[in-house]
């Protein structure tokens, strides 16, 4: 098991953001977590790292920081780059959780780096580059960790076809690879077609889990969403596109 | 980006600190200067190089450094290449304390009562800062309560000078304010110093985690990154540095703001590397400035900070121009 929630609930000045959501996350899962703008997906990626004040128990947030930093890497929803860096000096802060090994640290940045498409840019300037290639950089960043468990918020927004392809493919591979990934995602087809598994979330409380065509069905899109869509079965896997709002 | 930039710059610091040992008002030859530097007893010469030159050289040595130093860390912290060590209140504190000695006459009395009144100044204004902020303020409320500390600490120092009953002593406390190295003793490197070195100590354990902090506090966070010990470590680091420098040289304004901004292209972007370049750079610009002020005007006693800003002020108006051309 990588990861374990029991019972959080996340306070904010006024609300409850994440209620009493427990959730179980084994090795060799992609877990898409779905659910519209303000469902609390973002605090609970955050309190699950405890990076947020929160009730309940998380199993990485009881960890010290730095055995946290080795278990579980995170992608913020935030891009930001402050300071004209070099790509590969920005994949390479990825490695300072763990102890100084230069050849491992190479290794680790150039897999990432390779991962993400991103190897004819490691001398490039990070902030010139336009904000998808950045994007896939700090993607690298997090891969670049090389820790079992992958926590990203939005990984794929802002990218252009080929990147959200690519960047599902790797989460997916580094599932089957035995690790866990954790992204939100707006985009249903995209989650339809590579996760193992989906969590849907509506104001702060979990309302379905499971294999996507259990998740993605029409009564809870309508519910949830708001939207009806197209399903289909393809070779190439489950197909999903939203078509109308409901309301 | 592997340009040798740290042996460059200590050479360029140390033939500087030699410069500032060798130029001054009483022409002295080299080989009489140095003798007289490195031995010597009693005599003119042996007083001009160890008791002024000596003190002045090691004052702009340091306070350059600490200012270059803990501005390319505020800047790392706060992420925003317009940040300065001033901005958390420490400057102005430590202004006003030197103010109030000055204005009670406690200066007159007793040598170091400036400098330690200083010093005061800075440590109270540390305390409220991270009292202000609270617990676990981010760095928008550090920089809220850094510009509300600076506000109230330049207003106090205006009434001070407004109710004034005495001319000369507020026009004592307004050259004061405008920054100088002169006629300081080795008593201020000694009380200076160890502030100073403690302050440095502080700011250069930050590097890894403001490398960190370049793709922001969440991911730093998640990467083993104590923000709140990092605070802390800034805080108290850039208090204990600059306060010490103003307590010594009062305010020499924007080497903070300009070194950093001018060598981090040159470490390739880095707040690790830019820390230690930082130092010698701030360092190089303030001996080159004092160096300046004996040269350009012997006679007439130009400040210290009034031409780090001559020199500062249309930088950072270069540095505004060119942000403005990256976003239209």
């Amino acid at each position: 098991m990588t990861l374990t929630l029991q019972n959080l609930t996340v306070r904010r000045s006024d609300r409850v953001a994440v209620q009493d959501v427990s959730l179980t996350v084994g090795k060799g899962e992609f877990v898409g977590l779905l659910g519209p703008n303000g469902a609390g997906k973002t605090t609970l990626l955050r309190a699950a790292l405890g990076l947020l004040p929160h009730e309940g128990v998380s199993s990485l947030a009881v960890l010290s920081p730095a055995a946290r930093a080795r278990a579980a890497a995170f992608l913020p929803q935030t891009r930001e780059i402050a300071w004209p860096v070099r790509v590969a000096d920005v994949v390479a802060l990825g490695r300072a959780p763990h102890p100084a090994g230069r050849a491992g640290d190479a290794a680790a940045v150039d897999r990432a780096l390779t991962r993400m498409g991103l190897s004819d840019y490691r001398d490039r300037i990070a902030t010139a580059l336009s904000g998808g290639e950045q994007a896939r950089v700090l993607i690298a960043r997090a891969l670049a960790q090389d820790t079992p468990l992958l926590l990203a918020d939005e990984p794929v927004a802002g990218l252009d076809p080929a990147a959200q392809l690519r960047t599902m493919k790797v989460f997916a591979d580094l599932a089957n690879e035995g690790r866990s990934v954790i992204a939100s995602i707006h985009d249903l087809g995209l989650a339809a077609l590579h996760c193992t598994r989906l969590v849907m979330v509506e104001r702060g409380r979990i309302v379905a889990d499971g294999a996507p065509r259990d998740v993605l069905t029409d009564a809870l899109l309508a519910r949830v969403f708001d939207v009806r869509g197209f399903h289909a079965d393809t070779p190439d896997g489950p197909v999903f596109q939203p078509l109308a709002t409901v309301r | 980006m592997n340009r040798p930039v740290l042996p460059l710059l200590a050479i360029l610091v140390a033939l500087l600190f030699a410069a500032s040992l060798l130029i001054g008002p009483a022409a002295l030859g080299l080989r009489e200067s140095l003798s007289a530097l490195f031995g010597g007893q009693g005599g003119p010469v042996v007083l001009v190089m160890q008791e002024i030159r000596l003190p002045r050289a090691i004052l702009g040595l340091c306070v350059g450094a600490v200012l270059g130093l803990s501005g390319a860390a505020m800047q790392g912290f706060l992420r925003n290449p317009l940040a300065e060590p001033g901005l958390i209140g420490v400057s102005s504190t430590a202004a006003l304390g030197a103010v109030l000695s000055l204005q009670t006459g406690l200066a007159a009395a007793f040598a170091l009562a400036l400098p330690l009144a200083a010093l005061a100044g800075a440590a109270v204004s540390v305390a409220l800062v991270l009292w202000m902020a609270g617990p676990r303020g981010g760095a928008l409320a550090l920089i809220l309560a850094g510009i509300a500390i600076s506000a109230l600490a330049g207003a106090l120092t205006s009434l001070i000078l407004n109710l004034s009953p005495n001319p000369f002593a507020a026009m004592e406390i307004v050259y004061w304010m405008m920054g100088s190295l002169a006629d300081r003793s080795m008593t201020h490197v000694w009380l200076a110093v160890p502030f100073m070195a403690a302050g440095s100590l502080l700011l250069l354990a930050t590097g890894r985690s403001l490398d960190a902090l370049t793709v922001g506090e969440d991911a730093a966070r998640s990467m083993g990154v104590d923000i709140r010990r990092l605070r802390l470590l800034i805080v108290i680091g850039t208090a204990a540095a600059v306060g010490a420098s103003v307590a010594v040289a009062g305010a020499i304004g924007f080497v903070g703001l300009v070194i950093p901004h001018l060598l981090r292209p040159l470490v390739g972007g880095q707040p690790s590397r830019l820390l230690p370049a930082a130092a010698l750079g701030g360092a190089a610009m303030v001996l080159a400035s004092d160096i300046a002020v004996r040269v350009v005007a012997p006679d007439q006693d130009l400040k210290l900070g009034v031409l780090t800003a001559l020199v500062g002020a249309p930088f950072f108006l270069h540095l505004l121009w060119r942000m403005r051309g990256l976003e239209a």
